[in-house]
């Protein structure tokens, strides 16, 4: 029996100490009807090597393609270390770190990255991490509420320039309690959000305005103006960015003359391999004045009983199993073993390490841009700055543009059509993993396509 | 090495793990930033080799306990064995790498588990419809519930704005009510860890928009009257919310959709034995009966004559949305994948047998060294509770203290003080992957303990002792607040 110890005479001396005289007697308060057939639609059981050999068939079935796709997850060269490390049975198979005593090692993993998250935002306080940047994004949005006491309003502004997966989550998280998210259109000359196009919200009651650095677009806000645009107008203002980024970009805890007040995004850059979408994890931070309306797990360090420094989770009170129908969030996970992964890596790239990988990103980004707009009727969209993803329009549709590409194994980007209707547009985005070979050749391969699909 | 040290205290101004970084990039190159938006001081990240590194998180890994170490009897928990086979299944480099917006050209791999999972879990959980992205129990329960007030709405049925929840159910019930928008409504229990009945007719009514509860309940009993109770909730015009939190009791032998349910939740990292990693990843798909099928959250997987696609708003204008960026916890779904594929039908069968086999041996050589069954008039389901009211009383011993002591035996504390209506109550599950051995070993150890309890209960107020440290100091962890290192 697959992963059950239990032999024959086992099973005869738990049931003759029980007093039953079969495992079905044990059911005996479940009215028969209600029970079970055979399950015959399910399949037969398989071994170990035949359910692998299954799912390495369809693992390779999607493997070998070259990615340009941004869009919030990002192909990044992953150390060794990182998943050796993190999936070691004392990690992988720990359970949430009730018992203090009995899980130091994750607690103090997690004491760690919030200090590594804080550091890398310029913020006071992190938590344990949420499901994922865009969920993450939500649950600020709650937060914000909560924390602004001056406002009164249910309201919260959002750009369109954030990407619409996160206010697509976000609405679905927040609409049930009567939040009304209000979007901000954006400049379609540069790509982002202008401080003109916030003037028709002065003197209204908004909770919060959200604020993404480098926006969906790629493109570089001036988070120092809507940041203090925002707290003179009695908003807070909630940052969303990209870790990898901040090697490089100012921190939202600097933006502006006092820095934000919440911070979100998603953790996945920081050694989280792309895996179709997840286990990732979503960072969240925040100013001390706020910590207590901040969602999710949060450690703290103290000291035992003998005085020596240690770990626990703390302010527990804010939680669903302590506060129930008042908790700041029904959430009970933090993203436990993406965000030791998380850790480890921050460990080994270090300041100097990520801002190199920041470095590449940008310049690879930049590069392929230039090479792309030398094809015909191939140019950028926007004017504004970006960091490593671009918004490239083509002379003719992206949809059958990008599928012939991906017939040659390059996922090119993804098209702006659907979202933004702008059906000739893609955004694209480029990494440390690329070569210049590798960019020669998707330009390559775009101006062949190009030239074969009709108009 | 201290093995004490934090990452930090390890860190020298310019040692790094150089193979790990590209090479260095020249400010020049970096000129397209405008300089008030660059950073002005590096993060203050450690900066360490990666020997350090390999060596510090090893470390600190050995001061976990973890189901690979010890048995982890953790009520509600689930913490069966995680079968390293699921892992390396999902950490294929065809999985890792692939996009989550890759083209379905590029995706039909990964579609076809997502996709045959989906129709696995249908059939058992007896459920007509299901979708995987929920990335944990309290999220799938938030998809529940908010399937549950759209199906309200688009009936036009505004005046339900209560959501019913006994007594003992998890914090995360009342607290994803409320995240919905609704009032929540507390269901006593009664003396036999049932539902009480009466109570129960009494408040339902126009306002009752549904029942969230778990089955067998958190008193680790098997709810005798769920087709009363689904009754009393329907008549009412209210909808039933199945909180999977215990499914593992009944896996394969009773199907909550058999059971009259309308929306169900599973833990993926509970029942389909996906590791919960520390705190997470978990995964909580939900399930639906035909009537909550327009509002399942997207994307789902879907399959045509063309191969499998992605389902999204288009297909589902009614759905509660999206609840992720992407797909959910995708690699936790292949685990749990792998999980199903290998146990397969007769396997599905076998976890509600024997991890009711296991907890009902426990529960009666517990009781045959003197602990007291909170319900002894009743079968356990997968788990039971114990209650040490009455060591309490005669020796000032608490649960926690006893909690505290068995970590002291090399065995992971049950779930204490949960369901809060038992006093002094542990919280017991061993599921079905515990050895014989291993069962009696636990019993060994609070044979043990219920002596110290009775001759030393200094002993036990100040355990455990073979930790890493002590019992720590909470309070101070709360009043000064300590929860970034800084230089």
């Amino acid at each position: 029996m697959p992963y059950i110890p239990h032999t024959s005479d086992d099973v005869q001396a738990m049931l003759d100490t029980i007093g039953a005289a079969s495992i079905e007697d044990l059911f005996d308060e479940i009215p028969a009807h209600l029970k079970a057939g055979q399950l015959e639609k399910l399949p037969d059981g398989l071994s170990e090597m035949e359910a692998t050999a299954r799912m390495a068939a369809r693992a390779k079935q999607d493997e070998g393609a070259q990615c340009f796709i941004g869009a919030g997850a990002y192909e990044h060269h992953i150390p060794a270390a990182v998943w050796e490390l993190a999936t070691r049975g004392e990690f992988y198979t720990a359970y949430t770190p009730y018992q203090a005593e009995a899980s130091q090692g994750t607690l103090q993993v997690i004491y760690e990255y919030q200090s590594m998250i804080a550091h890398l935002t310029g913020m006071d306080v992190s938590n344990a991490s949420v499901y994922d940047g865009a969920s993450g994004l939500g649950e600020a949005v709650l937060m914000a509420l909560r924390a602004n006491r001056k406002s009164k309003s249910h309201r919260v502004l959002m750009p369109q320039t954030v990407n619409p997966l996160y206010r697509s989550a976000t609405h679905a998280v927040v609409h049930n309690q009567g939040v009304e998210i209000v979007e901000v259109p954006f400049c379609s000359e540069q790509g982002t959000t202008l401080l003109e196009s916030l003037k028709q919200y002065e003197g209204e009651d908004y909770a919060a305005l959200v604020i993404a650095q480098p926006n969906f677009f790629g493109s570089l806000e001036d988070v120092d103006a809507l940041t203090n645009w925002a707290q003179a107008n009695g908003m807070l203002a909630i940052a969303v960015v990209n870790p990898t980024s901040l090697a490089l970009l100012k921190p939202p805890g600097q933006w502006g003359d006092n820095g934000v007040d919440i911070v979100v995004g998603e953790g996945q850059p920081l050694g989280v391999p792309l895996s179709s979408g997840g286990p990732y994890f979503g960072f969240m931070c925040c100013a001390q004045k706020h910590v207590r309306q901040m969602p999710g797990r949060i450690i703290g360090c103290t000291v035992d009983l003998e005085g020596k420094r240690g770990f626990t989770l703390t302010l527990q009170a804010r939680e669903q199993h302590i506060r129930r129908s008042k908790a700041t969030s029904n959430i009970c996970t933090n993203q436990g073993l993406a965000m030791t992964a998380a850790t480890i890596y921050m460990s080994l790239l270090g300041p100097d390490g990520l801002a190199s990988v920041a470095g590449h990103c940008h310049v690879n980004t930049q590069l392929l841009a230039e090479k792309l707009c030398a094809i015909a009727g191939v140019k950028k969209v926007f004017s504004a700055p970006t960091f490593h993803e671009v918004v490239i329009e083509l002379p003719k549709a992206a949809a059958p543009v990008l599928a012939a590409l991906a017939q040659k194994n390059i996922l090119a980007g993804i098209s702006l059509a659907q979202d933004y209707a702008m059906p000739n547009a893609i955004l694209v985005c480029v990494t440390e993993t690329k070569t210049e070979q590798d960019l020669d050749a998707y330009a390559q391969a775009l101006a062949a396509v190009l030239a074969e699909v009709s108009a | 090495m201290n093995v004490n040290s934090l990452i930090f205290e390890l860190s020298h101004q310019g040692r790094a793990a150089s193979a790990q970084a590209p090479k260095p990039v020249s400010e020049d190159k970096l000129g397209a930033i405008p300089a008030h938006l660059r950073r002005q001081e590096k993060p203050a990240l450690p900066q360490v080799s990666e020997m350090q590194v390999v060596r510090h998180y090893t470390n600190l890994s050995t001061k976990n306990f973890a189901i690979d170490k010890q048995f982890y009897p953790l009520g509600s928990c689930t913490m069966k064995y995680n079968p390293r086979g699921a892992n390396r299944a999902a950490m294929l480099p065809g999985f890792l790498q692939r996009h989550p917006l890759a083209p379905e050209s590029h995706s039909q791999g990964f579609l076809a588990c997502l996709f045959d999972l989906q129709e696995f879990l249908k059939e058992v959980t007896g459920m007509k419809g299901v979708s995987l992205t929920p990335m944990a129990g309290a999220q799938g329960e938030f998809a529940g519930v908010a399937m549950i007030r759209a199906y309200h709405e688009a009936r036009g049925d505004e005046a339900r704005t209560e959501i019913l929840v006994p007594q003992a159910a998890h914090g995360t019930n009342p607290a994803t009510a409320v995240m919905c928008g609704y009032k929540v409504r507390e269901v006593p229990v009664n003396d036999e860890g049932d539902v009480d009945l009466e109570a129960l007719k009494a408040a339902c009514g126009p306002n009752t928009a549904g029942l969230m509860m778990t089955n067998p309940s958190t008193c680790g009993v098997f709810e005798r009257e769920i087709e009363a109770i689904a009754r009393a909730v329907h008549e009412a015009g209210g909808l039933l919310y199945y909180d999977g939190a215990n499914l593992n009791a009944i896996l394969g032998k009773v199907r909550p959709g058999d059971m009259g349910f309308d929306v169900i939740h599973m833990n993926l990292h509970k029942t389909f034995a996906t590791p919960h990693g520390g705190g997470g990843p978990g995964a909580g798909p939900v399930g639906v009966s035909e009537r909550l099928l327009p509002y399942l959250p997207t994307p789902m997987a879907g399959k045509t004559d063309d191969g499998y696609k992605w389902l999204g708003e288009e297909t589902l204008p009614e759905t509660i949305g999206r609840l992720s960026a992407f797909m959910g916890n995708a690699g936790v779904l292949l685990r749990a994948y792998f999980y199903a594929i290998v146990l397969g039908r007769e396997g599905m069968i076998r976890v509600g047998e024997y991890s009711t086999l296991a907890a009902n041996y426990l529960l009666k050589r517990l009781q045959d060294v003197g602990c007291t069954a909170a319900y002894p008039d009743r079968r356990a389901s997968h788990e039971f509770i114990l209650t040490f009211a009455k060591e309490a009383k005669a020796y000032g011993v608490s649960a926690m203290d006893m909690a505290k002591r068995l970590l002291d035996y090399n065995q992971h504390a049950p779930t204490t003080y949960f369901p809060l209506l038992v006093p002094e109550c542990f919280l017991i599950e061993p599921t079905e992957t515990e050895a014989k051995e291993a069962l009696d070993e636990f019993v060994d150890a609070m044979e043990n303990i219920m002596r110290e309890a009775k001759e030393s209960p200094e002993l036990l107020h100040g355990a455990p002792y073979t930790q890493p440290v002590r019992r720590l100091d909470d309070v101070k962890a709360a009043r000064e607040l300590d929860l970034v290192w800084r230089k």
